[in-house]
């Protein structure tokens, strides 16, 4: 079952948001308005887009260090996560936390890798001990499967049947090390060893990967399991900022043949594609000054005795 | 009397029943062990569903406790001993413990994390250690420390419950607490009968809630116990957990055999720092003398003598420290004796400081 035309430009919509958020703030970066460092989703925009367009009000999404796409998909605003990038009162946590530390109603991310497995699991038991319909999301990358506390959390998670969708983004490189380097075995081979369901794809359609993730998410919701979906991805940018050790040439034959904004573009004509472009180009642009224009925190010694 | 043990474990089961969204969360928990030192015994029974045995996985079970949290649960871990407190101290210091404030005061983490520290019982170097004072200090995590001491139970309230002793501090920990929580339970504690001002009849006991300004449990007392009919003390000795009864009994050789008579301060909260009740009786006593069983190295009581000197200046007359030997506990008992910190080391560090 194919989304309805709506839903297509919708899709487009979103996937552009957050490519011309992270292309803002890597262009903005050197010019000193950001602090501290930054990691992209270019070129994994499909994933955040394709799987959270299914989230439901109460639904729990626990991210990674690389959380802006999820925030933006989750329905974050730009306008406030720009201002947490520049440190602003109006950003997401009043620029306390900065670009891997975000909170916002059901959205939640944190920096260290792994960490946040047993955490989003929590969230799932505390959810069925409660009985509320809400499910959880949590996002992990192929390094963060080197940590071990992801392995107690899936061990956990299979024994008590928490209502959870694991989602590794094996975008094949974990800062500068290649995934081979670091991954031994199958990324899915370490979900069905605890007894897990899992899916694996390999694709930056975000149709297929809307379509995968509604089938399980819903079965997520029906049978309160925990189960996986393994997203073999692309990473476009460097790690953080210029931090790139990848051959420009093959990177830029990716870019071509992978990128899901041009395989999904192609879905919707020039004109559709060029008007919702430029709404978004203007957006984005709006929310930038804005946060510039924002004002700093003040650290009130009061309040944090 | 109602030992420490028999206390804390009447406090989960009280704290159980009020609030149905306490839940427990350990290794060899559940009945009919109800775990290592039986602190749980017979929650398991009494509340079936609600306390949950788990695989030998520390970081991940803190973790998991901690997003019960976060989503409006009140959830106790056990941890079997405070030396694997190292495994989860990600989940404490980089997750639990910033979530609040990084989060720019968006959500609370009302987690408490429950384990038993120290060593004299011969279970040697990894099983033995007083290792709270690495989590001391971490903005965002509350440390506190129950004593075998209490108020006298008021009518009505259950012995085990008395104001101040180590149940009431559980209780209220469990149920009231907003922050991940370490409370710090030293081992020999746990038989010891929980006393107070009646039953330590040569003793006047002064409990003083926590009050400065700095401290998120304004009911994590501090006692002070001087020596009835005694003259005014002229050292203030400060200390925790089971190393306040060592001290009380450092204390009364002291007197009687040197006449030195002391005014021993007992805190049952360590982080935030609330040293309060210790300047206020070195204002009277000038001499300070700060005991753990931890190492010496950047331990609880450096903190204590930083504050002192502080607050005192020159007014400050003496200050020194009594803690462990810079070694792993050993398992034997002869070698075990001479590293942990005891009683005849209190007594001769007082007399010194006395003479200053």
């Amino acid at each position: 079952m194919l989304p309805a035309k709506a839903a297509h430009t919708a899709l487009y919509r979103s996937l552009y948001r957050i490519r011309h958020f992270e292309e803002t703030v890597l262009e903005n970066f050197p010019k000193g308005v950001f602090f501290g460092t930054t990691h992209t989703y270019l070129g994994q925009e499909a994933n955040a887009v394709g799987i959270l367009s299914h989230l439901q009000q109460p639904d729990i999404v626990f991210s990674n260090h690389r959380c802006h796409g999820h925030f933006l998909a989750y329905g974050g605003d730009p306008r406030a996560l720009f201002a947490e990038l520049m440190g602003k009162a109006t950003g997401v946590c009043g620029g306390r936390g900065g670009s891997q530390h975000l909170q916002w109603r059901n959205f939640y991310s944190n920096g260290v890798q792994g960490g946040i497995v047993p955490i989003a699991t929590g969230m799932a038991l505390a959810e069925k001990i409660k009985d509320s319909p809400a499910i959880v999301i949590a996002f992990l990358g192929d390094g963060t499967l080197g940590e071990g506390i992801v392995y107690e959390s899936l061990n956990i998670a299979a024994l008590w049947e928490v209502p959870i969708l694991y989602v590794v983004e094996n975008n094949r490189i974990a800062q500068t090390t290649p995934v081979e380097q670091a991954v031994a075995g199958s990324i899915s081979g370490r979900f069905t060893a605890f007894g897990l369901p899992v899916l694996e794809l390999d694709t930056s359609d975000v149709l297929l990967i809307h379509e995968t993730s509604h089938i399980l998410l819903s079965e997520v919701r029906q049978k309160r399991l925990a189960q996986a979906l393994v997203l073999n991805t692309y990473r476009f940018g460097p790690h953080s900022k210029g931090d790139d050790t990848r051959d420009p040439e093959v990177m830029a034959r990716l870019q071509v043949e992978h990128d899901p904004l041009l395989i999904h573009g192609g879905r919707l004509s020039a004109t559709e594609r060029n008007a919702i472009e430029s709404e978004v180009r203007q957006e984005i642009e709006a929310d930038f000054h804005q946060a510039l224009e924002d004002p700093f925190p003040v650290f009130d010694p009061q309040e944090n005795a | 009397m109602t030992t420490v043990l028999e206390s804390l474990n009447s406090a989960l089961h009280q704290a159980f029943t009020a609030d149905e969204r306490v839940y427990l969360l350990g290794e060899d928990i559940l009945d009919p062990y109800g775990g290592a030192f039986k602190v749980t015994d017979g929650l398991s029974s009494a509340f079936p569903g609600r306390v949950l045995t788990t695989p030998i996985s520390e970081a991940s079970l803190v973790g998991v406790a901690t997003g019960m949290a976060l989503r409006g649960l009140r959830p106790v871990v056990e941890i079997m001993f405070g030396d694997f407190l190292t495994l989860a101290a990600d989940q404490i210091i980089n997750h639990a413990a910033k979530f609040r404030w990084m989060y720019n005061e968006q959500v609370r983490v009302p987690m408490l994390i429950r384990t038993p520290m120290g060593g004299r019982r011969g279970y040697g170097p990894t099983h033995s250690q007083t290792l709270e004072k690495l989590f001391l200090g971490i903005p965002g995590l509350q440390v506190l420390a129950p004593c075998a001491l209490s108020a006298p139970a008021q009518t009505g309230v259950p012995q085990s419950l008395a104001a101040g002793g180590p149940g009431d501090l559980l209780y209220r920990a469990i149920l009231t607490t907003e922050d991940p929580l370490l409370f710090i339970e030293n081992k020999l504690l746990y038989l010891q009968p929980v006393q107070d001002e009646n039953s330590l009849g040569e003793y006047e006991v002064r409990l003083q809630p926590g009050k400065d300004g700095t401290t998120r449990t304004p009911w994590a007392p501090a006692y002070s116990l001087i020596l009835r009919a005694a003259p005014p003390p002229s050292l203030t000795i400060a200390a925790y957990g089971y190393m306040a009864e060592l001290a009380r009994q450092a204390a009364r050789q002291l007197a009687y055999e040197q006449e030195i008579f002391t005014e021993l301060v007992i805190l049952t909260q360590l982080a935030p720092c609330s040293m309060q009740p210790v300047l206020d009786s070195l204002k009277r006593t000038k001499r300070l003398l700060a005991v753990e069983e931890g190492t010496l190295t950047l331990g609880w009581g450096a903190e204590v003598l930083g504050r002192a000197a502080e607050a005192l200046g020159p007014g400050l007359k003496a200050c020194g420290r009594v803690a462990a030997q810079e070694t792993p506990v050993p398992a034997s008992g002869a070698l075990e004796n001479s590293v942990l910190p005891g009683v005849t080391d209190i007594f001769s560090a007082a007399i010194q400081l006395n003479r200053l």
